[in-house]
């Protein structure tokens, strides 16, 4: 946290928060600052986590085992959830199965960058930048329209912006609308609503927590009981951000599924 | 600080991304799908597959132990009834068996007993037979010897004579008392 109160003044955070010094190769396209290091380090700790998870399947198929120990079923229970919870349900299973990959990186990329955002010593969230949620977002806009064209071929476009059962008449009104909806804002609100969802809620962590060093350390008097009221707040909206963490990454991901699955659908 | 904090304010906008940040976001992006798409995923599919194969094999087999062990239940069921049929044969004619072996007994006891009473008699009349010869023996000397005393004492006197009969008699009696 930058923001902190300093020689008796308050500051408010503000979005510099979020453009941390560089610390390596500063100046160049590969600049690495906190949050860069944070989402590096987010990305290593998935890999081996998930690598030993691996492990633990492929020894399961190896010796047989059909009874997971804890760890793996721990594993097994996040990847289903992508898998059934979200894949399956939305695009069945053989669809599900080839949009999996995708999917899952999402889910558990999000997450993972999602929930520094409350981890002591990283508290701020991969995410809160906007290089990832619109990385993700165009990822997801690409497959939506892959997954749609090589189902429909360009027929995709035509049902996407020309509706059938509509006035002839009313595709002036009507195909700019479908564009707008379909080809712009969903990517957008992809994005921004990751990326709002992890600012707000940094900046109100950075809030409460400053605000009560504030008030501890720099208010006179009674005053200082407010610092009590800012604690408990940031531990509540501490509680909160593990809350939108999980729901963002869920929400991104069942989007994404639900775009890909109305792109595959037949008639719109 | 706080003019560092405006200006960078005044340059950041949180929407436009700087190259950094799309570099790295994308590095990660495509490291995390590569390794979730060739790595993570398919082990993941192998291991389901191979577990929902197991458990399909592992269920026929039960059932068919299940129909062994049923089988195997009936048979001992059955070989249980046939064996506690055996038994209570075998009790029976034991029972019948033992039942003739005492009425065997028994009659042998009683023929023993009426043996035994039989061989008393015998050893009875027998012993009674010696004992009256011995006793005809006995009175035939001792008739001798009274008559050999009658005739010594006739020798004498007629009193004497009679004298010695009372003696004798007497003296028979005596024996005949003990």
């Amino acid at each position: 946290m930058t923001a902190e109160a300093e020689e008796g003044e308050f500051h408010a955070p503000t979005i510099a928060e979020f453009y941390p010094p560089a610390f390596l190769f500063e100046g160049t396209p590969f600049e690495i600052n906190r949050i860069m290091m944070i989402r590096l380090i987010v990305m290593v700790l998935l890999i081996v986590l998930f690598w030993l998870w691996t492990n633990k399947f492929r020894k399961s198929v190896k010796t047989g085992n059909v009874v997971p120990g804890r760890f793996q079923l721990l594993g097994e229970m996040a990847l289903n959830f992508v898998r059934k919870s979200i894949a399956h349900d939305q695009l069945g299973e053989k669809d599900g199965e080839r949009f999996l990959p995708l999917l899952t990186t999402i889910f558990f990329m999000v997450l993972g960058m999602n929930i520094t955002g409350i981890i002591p010593f990283a508290n701020i969230a991969g995410t809160s930048v906007v290089g990832v949620p619109l990385v993700l977002a165009a990822a997801a806009y690409v497959t939506f329209i892959y997954a749609g064209i090589r189902k429909h071929g360009l027929k995709f476009f035509k049902n996407s912006l020309f509706p059938s059962g509509v006035p002839v008449a009313f595709y002036t009104l009507v195909t700019p609308i479908e564009f707008l909806s379909t080809f712009i804002l969903r990517p957008v609100t992809l994005a921004l609503r990751l990326l709002m969802n992890m600012i707000a809620g940094h900046l109100l962590l950075v809030l409460c927590f400053s605000a009560t060093q504030y008030f501890f350390f720099n208010a006179e008097g009674f005053m200082q009981l407010f610092g009590a009221g800012t604690l408990l707040f940031g531990f509540a909206f501490t509680l909160f951000e593990i809350l939108v963490a999980v729901l963002q990454a869920y929400v991104f991901t069942l989007l994404t599924t639900v775009y890909i699955q109305l792109a595959l659908a037949d008639e719109h | 600080m706080i003019s560092r904090i405006l200006l960078a304010e005044e340059v950041k906008n949180p929407l436009l991304p700087a190259d950094y940040d799309i570099i790295w976001s994308s590095v990660v992006f495509v490291v995390l799908l590569t390794f979730f798409w060739f790595k993570v995923l398919p082990n993941f599919k192998k291991m389901l597959d191979e577990r929902a194969k197991a458990i399909e094999g592992r269920l026929a087999e039960a059932e068919e132990a299940q129909k062994a062990a049923e089988h195997r239940t009936a048979s001992v069921l059955a070989e249980q009834e046939q064996l506690r049929a055996e038994a209570s044969s075998i009790r029976e004619e034991a029972k019948a068996e033992g039942a003739q072996i005492l009425a065997e007994l028994k009659a042998q006891a009683s023929s023993d007993a009426e043996r035994l009473v039989e061989q008393g008699k015998n050893a009875l009349i027998a012993e009674r037979d010696a004992a009256a010869r011995a006793l005809q023996g006995e009175v035939g000397a001792l008739a001798i010897e009274l008559a050999s005393r009658i005739v010594g004492a006739k020798l004498q006197e007629d009193a004497v004579a009679n004298k010695v009969v009372d003696d004798f008699i007497a003296e028979l009696e005596g024996k005949a008392a003990k």
